[in-house]
């Protein structure tokens, strides 16, 4: 027998649990150091300087960070009333990429007819319809026929991956697989950089955007109807709430957030489209909505962190001659202890004291 | 106040490691700041033969050079073709590097992008098309005329065919080779019809089919796609794809396999016949020696066999054919003195009809429509108007299979 058992905790006090949170952190960075000098056999306090250097280090760095934060953020706005609903949308990567896919169309084919400004906005709308359209077959089919979201929506995913193969194909004829950056020349559909800082607006948006899902997660009716399905559908059924209803809309909002993840990245980034324009943030974006408890100002910390590691690990393994999977290893150690740390502040570990008796 | 609490420590972790940066983090150069820096983008990393070419190439160069890893010789693996390239590429110069190399194709544009932005930096794409159209001073386009390799490893594949044949093992109408390709693109077209081409030099009945991946590196794809080729009764195979599937299955199978971008005798010992790949080494001295000197670097730069740029690998223990060492010895030296033409238009037919014209898309502007000639002499002139391949014709012998 185990000499201890797990009890669940009453609620810790916040203060208190901010500090388990920032002693595992710490203990986590303690680990990656140790891993580091293991690999490199270099000082551990020059490896964290020089990742923070590779995350803060110059002007254009720190742009790139605030970026990278900006785009994962704006995913897991995405994802976070769907979570909090209890479904399980793991499609986001889909939905997003739908959503470049419907941006990058526009450019193509209906780049010459408007004023930017205006082509803007049918991109951005149509690129949140696609991925509303995505990420609402699911909801349809989970609220009628009450089928299993997890595998429906990844495997939305696929097709969306397909979809886009298929797209470059038809398009870039020369066979080479790769549709080159869209209208190099005339920008027509490209993000406008605000002072010279062409990321700016994206972040703006995702800030705007990470308001308005606080205000409606916290303070609407809607909000709290997700709330309450997410806790118990029998509760929301028994005081009223429709919930078929409630499972669509908000699977439309998570879509056409994704939608707009999907419009920035390729209008606001990288001007064109391919499989991988998200890059497994609709993955990641799980990840940070979940360790921030769906609270979305919380998001922005939690999103700092990932980013704020993969950046700095890139820079670690360049200068030390590691593999780039370098930063997926320190990532992963920081990640488990953040994890770790919620065990800790919901649960304590006690003494059997029976058990003491017997031996 | 829980809330609070998180934006205030968001926003003083941010600050405080911000501060933290005052603090040089690499300052084990010394006083000598400025010495050349140079860096390489890479899509994937070393465990992808396409990209561990690139590297193996960089650091021989790199180090012949004096250069250090991490001090002035930077390696950027996992690096998606989006705008990443481009942060990637301006961070590289913002370290102080001058010259910065990307190896691959869809990194183009953004290598592009960020030449515009840092004129003082040099700026090299491998495989890429656009360097003589956009006339950027400090833009370049390199490739290497692999052609010539890909018919020298072809000629080893047929003489290897030629011994199956005399050994009873095939007869010699069911000399049918498999070849996993990657995108019907020029740059594989090319690759394969030069591959075929050599082949059928020493082996006349030889035909060929193609599978494609629409993938540059995915091993279960170019594993399976082997697989189907060897039950569709193909009896070698050959790959332009990066992973190492393609070859492992032809080892399970033991199907003589011709690798690309470098040995599989490890791997593959008992089927492993020969491989051909671009030694990037050359081309990387050649613009690092460039950059010191303050010399220009060529817009399209075509490494040959002259050049060290296009080499074969050791063949293979086992598997090659008698004899392989000296009729390649032979026929490299006919490539090399020009009386052996690799697309030779007497030796392909395209629907029956011998090929006396034909406009290649060489001018890359995203209309895929051909204006260049390139048919000159009774030879398909390939890398001569541009480094990149353009060759695409769909020639006689060879069927793709969907």
């Amino acid at each position: 027998m185990l000499g201890f058992h797990i009890v669940k905790r009453k609620n810790m006090e916040w203060w208190k649990a901010w500090l388990v949170r920032i002693g595992s952190i710490l203990l986590g960075a303690l680990v990656c150091a140790a891993v580091t000098v293991f690999l490199t056999g270099k000082d551990p306090v020059n490896v964290f300087t020089t990742m923070v250097d590779g995350a803060f280090g110059t002007e254009r760095r720190i742009w790139s960070l605030l970026q990278g934060i900006a785009m994962l953020l704006c995913v897991s706005l995405a994802v976070t009333p769907a979570f909090k609903m209890r479904f399980w949308n793991i499609g986001a990567e889909g939905q997003a990429l739908m959503g470049g896919l419907a941006s990058a169309a526009c450019m193509m084919f209906i780049g010459d007819r408007f004023p930017n400004w205006l082509m803007l906005i049918v991109m951005a709308v149509t690129s949140m319809l696609a991925g509303a359209i995505w990420a609402v077959i699911p909801a349809i089919f989970k609220a009628r026929w009450n089928t299993n979201e997890t595998l429906f929506t990844l495997m939305m995913n696929y097709i969306a991956i397909q979809f886009v193969s298929y797209f470059i194909c038809v398009y870039a004829t020369g066979g080479s697989g790769k549709i080159d950056v869209i209208n190099p020349v005339t920008h027509t559909g490209w993000l406008p950089a605000i002072g010279g800082k062409s990321y700016l607006l994206n972040i703006i948006i995702v800030l705007i955007l990470t308001v308005i899902m606080y205000i409606y997660l916290k303070y609407s009716k809607q909000g709290y109807e997700i709330a309450v399905v997410g806790e118990s559908e029998n509760t929301a059924k028994y005081i009223g709430i429709n919930v078929p209803k409630v499972i669509i809309r908000t699977m439309i909002i998570s879509g056409l957030l994704c939608g707009i993840a999907g419009f920035l990245l390729v209008s606001g980034a990288d001007h064109t489209i391919s499989r991988d324009t998200i890059a497994g943030r609709g993955f990641t974006a799980i990840m940070v909505s979940w360790l921030a408890k769906f609270n979305p100002v919380v998001m922005i910390l939690t999103s700092f962190l990932l980013v704020f590691f993969e950046k700095g690990s890139i820079e670690v393994s360049q200068l030390c001659g590691l593999n780039a999977s370098f930063s997926d290893i320190i990532t992963g150690i920081i990640i488990f202890f953040i994890i770790g740390s919620e065990f800790f502040i919901n649960y304590q570990i006690k003494k059997n004291e029976k058990e003491v008796k017997a031996s | 106040m829980r809330r609070l609490f998180a934006v205030v420590l968001a926003v003083v972790m941010i600050l405080t490691l911000a501060a933290c940066t005052k603090v040089p983090a690499n300052n084990n150069g010394g006083e000598d700041k400025a010495a050349l820096k140079v860096g390489l983008i890479c899509l994937h990393d070393e465990n992808s033969t396409y990209d561990k070419n690139f590297i193996d190439g960089f650091k021989a160069a790199c180090e012949k050079a004096g250069l250090k890893e991490g001090e002035s010789f930077f390696i950027m693996t996992n690096i998606p073709e989006g705008a990443e390239c481009k942060e990637a590429a301006l961070d590289l110069a913002d370290k102080g590097c001058t010259l910065i190399f990307a190896d691959s194709f869809g990194h183009e544009p953004y290598m592009i992008e960020a030449a515009k932005e840092c004129p003082d930096v040099q700026f090299c794409h491998a495989t890429g098309t656009k360097a003589h159209t956009e006339k950027l001073a400090n833009f370049h386009n390199a490739f290497a005329s692999i052609y010539e390799g890909r018919y020298l490893a072809g000629v080893a594949a047929g003489l290897k065919i030629n011994e199956m044949i005399e050994a009873g093992t095939i007869k010699a109408e069911e000399a049918k080779i498999g070849y996993v390709g990657a995108f019907p693109y020029a740059e594989v077209k090319s690759g394969y019809t030069s591959f075929f081409l050599g082949a059928r030099s020493v082996c006349e009945t030889a035909t060929m089919e193609v599978i494609f991946t629409n993938s540059w590196y995915d091993e279960t794809l170019e594993k399976e796609a082997a697989q189907k080729l060897i039950g569709d009764k193909c009896i070698l195979i050959s790959q332009h794809a990066d992973s190492y599937g393609a070859p492992t299955a032809c080892e399970d199978a033991n199907v003589p396999d011709v690798s690309y971008n470098g040995s599989t005798e490890a791997q593959c010992p008992n089927t492993f016949i020969v491989s051909s790949r671009i030694d990037w080494e050359p081309y990387y001295t050649l613009c690092i020696n460039a950059v010191k000197s303050g010399d220009a670097i060529p817009t399209d730069y075509v490494g040959t066999i002259e050049t060290g740029s296009v080499v074969l690998t050791d063949l293979g223990a086992k598997a090659p054919a008698a004899g392989t060492a000296e009729k390649l010895a032979e026929v490299k030296a006919g490539l090399q003195d020009g009386s052996i033409k690799v697309f030779d238009t007497a030796t392909f037919t395209v629907d029956g009809k011998t090929v006396d014209s034909y406009l290649a898309d060489v001018d890359d502007m995203g209309d895929y429509v051909g204006e260049t000639e390139v048919i000159k002499d009774g030879a398909f002139l390939e890398s001569e108007f541009r480094s990149a391949p353009y060759f695409d014709l769909d020639i006689d012998g060879i069927t793709i299979k969907e």
